[in-house]
């Protein structure tokens, strides 16, 4: 599904990804864990190409498709999701008419056809039940005045609806209480399933106890400095970072 | 035959030319000389067969208007305009134009596709003409139709007693109101534009609604269908009788052919006790090339009274084209309890000029305004909010509420917002809030990461930003102005 090879990348010219090899394949939740400053959130948003982040090296393969060579609304279209660490506020745009344009944009992108108003408001409804969110979400502008902790679940809300085949979830955890992180972990495990994946990155291993992953790898200086099964998670919240951090120096 | 040596004859001539339809009188004659002064305006006077007292209203316009400097104040620039080098009257005659649709430029064709105007609208905005002798085209079918439809509308309005006619027309027909009315809201005197205005127009519309009547339509389809008939000097009158209802729109969303490079519009709206009038406006006149070449100069004049009790007049303008746009649709609210309202949105890109605002000015008791002003800057083009808020000794209680947003795409253009209030009552209550944003790169990254493209992203913030404004436009021409928001700021970003 996606496969990371040497990737490098500067922000304002300066390197912070030294070398990343990645491999996500189909069916898996793979977590980054690693102190601030690590890289993670540079790598999440090198993934889905946001401005200001040059790859200087390496690349990404995403589905079989060079995931780097495509502007950010076709990566979305290809089926890639970033929830966001800090989601933005869209001042008058109101969440279901956002939803429902991004939907369709992907659809069609996908030459799917386009859900008109009721159709997707029916879907809308099911999956904001689903995932015990009130239905006024809908009707509000896309996060204006929302908590920190209904942004989030208004991020899983999103990715619910768009159905993405990679989920990248930013720190999606920071912030919020153990009943929210329940909602966030319920709207991931909902997507598991043999054909989508998720890179679940975080600093803390509590969202690992509700998004149980495949694979751990910690993020340490721009690289990846180990990797293994769940337990590592574990391990990592009894020991720390310094040891691995130390190595990678 | 020579024009300079003999005005009034050409005139005449064309007087004497029956009416039918496209006047295919030759159209070199059907100038009159360019220049103004007092004999162009008699010219213009009996060209319309007008009364006496309103060609003596005319020339002390005119004389007004000769002691009057054009206005240097607002925040736009151009190059002196030569009044004395323009066409003061022009019968109303047959374009030159394009004779098929497809002499017509293909860009100005892709644009109404965008907007969804009916293939049928498309020719007469364009200003397609079919040549002396030839086959009709579209654009006649669609005249004629539109005749039949004007008709239908004018018996249903008959009916309600509301009088719907060109000015012209209700000079003739109902003397007593015009004379009653004309220029009681915006005196000949009042700017030099208006004085102007008050000296030579010829087109423009006039309604009286009678006490206690709702209008029993939108005055809007109509006006999109003759949008073509708009002209350089429009003059309209609305006076909306006790307790009565109107709903004016005029404009058109599709960029139009014109080729007056000024135009100076006067609008006056009276409401007399427990009337109200909504007045909306979509302007999208030619706004000049990327290098700010041609375009429009709209320089406007708007203003209603709100003479009696519990009157309300609410102004929503969305302006997306002109060159320069200099306009302040104002309320004078001097009956008690009345309330003026004012919803703008105005869009700038390349090199477009823009400085707009509206006057509330409170003279009745517990009178009260609502101001929202949305300023969309992009390319190289300057956008500025000009507005006053006064309140008299007399307005006891009287509120207004402003808010003043501008949103800047790009970092060439320039937003300005400059409030006047003067209160000189103590009992009144006056806000302003104001802000100014960009469209942020993490809102468009965001949109985009979830499928939108840039160009969708844009639009979806814009119109999110102009959703307090949109909300009150008739709702079928609420759909085109979002498209026109779209339309006319693509390209902009990146």
């Amino acid at each position: 599904m996606l496969e990371i090879r040497g990737l490098t990348a500067t922000v304002d010219g300066r390197e912070i990804l030294h070398g990343i090899d990645l491999d996500v394949p189909a069916g898996e939740v793979h977590a980054i864990m690693g102190p601030n400053g690590s890289g993670k959130s540079t790598l999440a948003h090198v993934l889905a190409g946001r401005d200001g982040y040059e790859v200087t090296g390496g690349r990404v393969g995403f589905g079989g498709r060079d995931l780097l060579a495509l502007a950010p609304e076709e990566r979305a279209a290809a089926g890639l999701f970033l929830a966001f660490q800090y989601p933005v506020e869209l001042p008058g745009v109101g969440n279901a008419n956002f939803l429902r344009t991004a939907l369709n944009a992907v659809r069609r992108a996908r030459g799917e056809s386009e859900l008109d108003a009721v159709q997707f408001l029916k879907l809308a409804r099911a999956e904001a039940k689903r995932l015990s969110m009130p239905e006024d979400m809908l009707k509000r502008n896309v996060n204006v005045g929302f908590s920190g902790g209904e942004k989030k679940r208004n991020e899983v809300l999103q990715m619910a609806i768009l159905r993405p085949r990679l989920a990248i979830l930013d720190e999606t955890d920071s912030g919020l209480d153990i009943d929210a992180l329940r909602i966030v972990a319920d709207g991931v495990n909902a997507l598991r399933g043999p054909q989508t994946s998720a890179l679940v990155i975080t600093h803390y291993q509590r969202l690992l106890d509700h998004i149980v992953p495949d694979r751990v790898h910690v993020l340490a200086h721009g690289r990846i400095v180990r990797s293994g099964g769940a337990e590592l998670a574990r391990q990592l919240e009894l020991e720390g970072y310094a040891g691995m951090a130390a190595d990678a120096a | 035959m020579s024009h300079a040596a003999d005005p009034a004859g050409t005139v005449e001539a064309v007087t004497r030319t029956p009416y039918k339809w496209g006047f295919a009188t030759e159209i070199e004659t059907e100038l009159a000389p360019k220049g103004l002064n007092p004999d162009i305006i008699r010219l213009i006077s009996a060209r319309k067969e007008e009364p006496a007292w309103l060609l003596d209203w005319r020339l002390a316009a005119f004389t007004a208007w000769q002691a009057m400097a054009e206005p240097h104040w607002a925040h736009v620039h151009h190059p002196p305009i030569d009044y004395q080098d323009l066409h003061y009257y022009a019968a109303p005659k047959r374009r030159a134009g394009p004779a098929r649709l497809e002499d017509v430029d293909p860009e100005l064709l892709a644009t109404y596709e965008k907007l969804g105007i009916p293939l049928r609208e498309r020719a007469i905005l364009a200003g397609v003409e079919p040549a002396a002798g030839e086959a009709a085209p579209v654009a006649v079918d669609a005249v004629f139709d539109s005749v039949s439809v004007a008709t239908t509308f004018r018996a249903t309005l008959a009916k309600a007693g509301v009088i719907f006619c060109p000015i012209s027309d209700a000079v003739r027909e109902h003397p007593d109101l015009v004379r009653k009315y004309l220029g009681s809201v915006v005196p000949q005197g009042d700017n030099f534009y208006a004085a102007l205005n008050s000296a030579v127009f010829t087109d423009g519309s006039f309604v009286y609604v009678p006490p206690g009547v709702r209008c029993p339509m939108e005055l809007s389809t109509y006006f999109r269908i003759n949008a073509r008939n708009t002209g350089q000097f429009e003059r309209t009158l609305i006076i909306a009788d006790a307790g009565s209802h109107v709903s004016y729109l005029e404009g058109c969303t599709a960029p139009q052919r014109d080729e007056n490079q000024l135009h100076a519009a006067v609008v006056e709206l009276v409401a007399l006790d427990d009337a109200q009038i909504k007045y909306s406006t979509v302007q999208n006149w030619y706004p000049g090339d990327a290098e700010g070449r041609g375009g429009i100069y709209n320089f406007v004049t708007k203003r209603g009274a709100c003479r009696g009790a519990r009157s309300r007049i609410s102004w929503t303008q969305v302006e997306t084209g002109s060159a320069i746009t200099w306009k302040y649709p104002s309320c004078i609210l001097a009956g008690d309890d009345s309330v003026g309202e004012f919803y703008s949105v105005a869009v700038t890109t390349n090199r477009q000029q823009a400085d707009t605002g509206t006057k509330m000015i409170h003279i009745g008791r517990n009178t009260r305004s609502t101001i929202v002003s949305k300023g969309i800057s992009a390319g190289r083009s300057d956008n500025t909010y000009r507005g006053l808020v006064r309140i008299m000794p007399k307005a006891a209680g009287a509120r207004n509420h402003t808010q003043c947003d501008s949103l800047l795409i790009g970092d060439r253009c320039g937003a300005h917002t400059v409030p006047y209030i003067e209160s000189r009552n103590p009992t009144a209550k006056v806000e302003h809030e104001a802000t100014t944003s960009k469209i942020a790169d993490d809102q468009l990254f965001y949109c985009r990461q979830r499928g939108l493209s840039e160009e969708d992203a844009v639009n979806l913030i814009v119109n999110g930003f102009c959703k307090e404004v949109l909300k009150e436009l008739p709702m079928e021409f609420a759909v085109e102005a979002q498209k026109l928001l779209a339309v006319s700021l693509e390209g902009s970003v990146g």
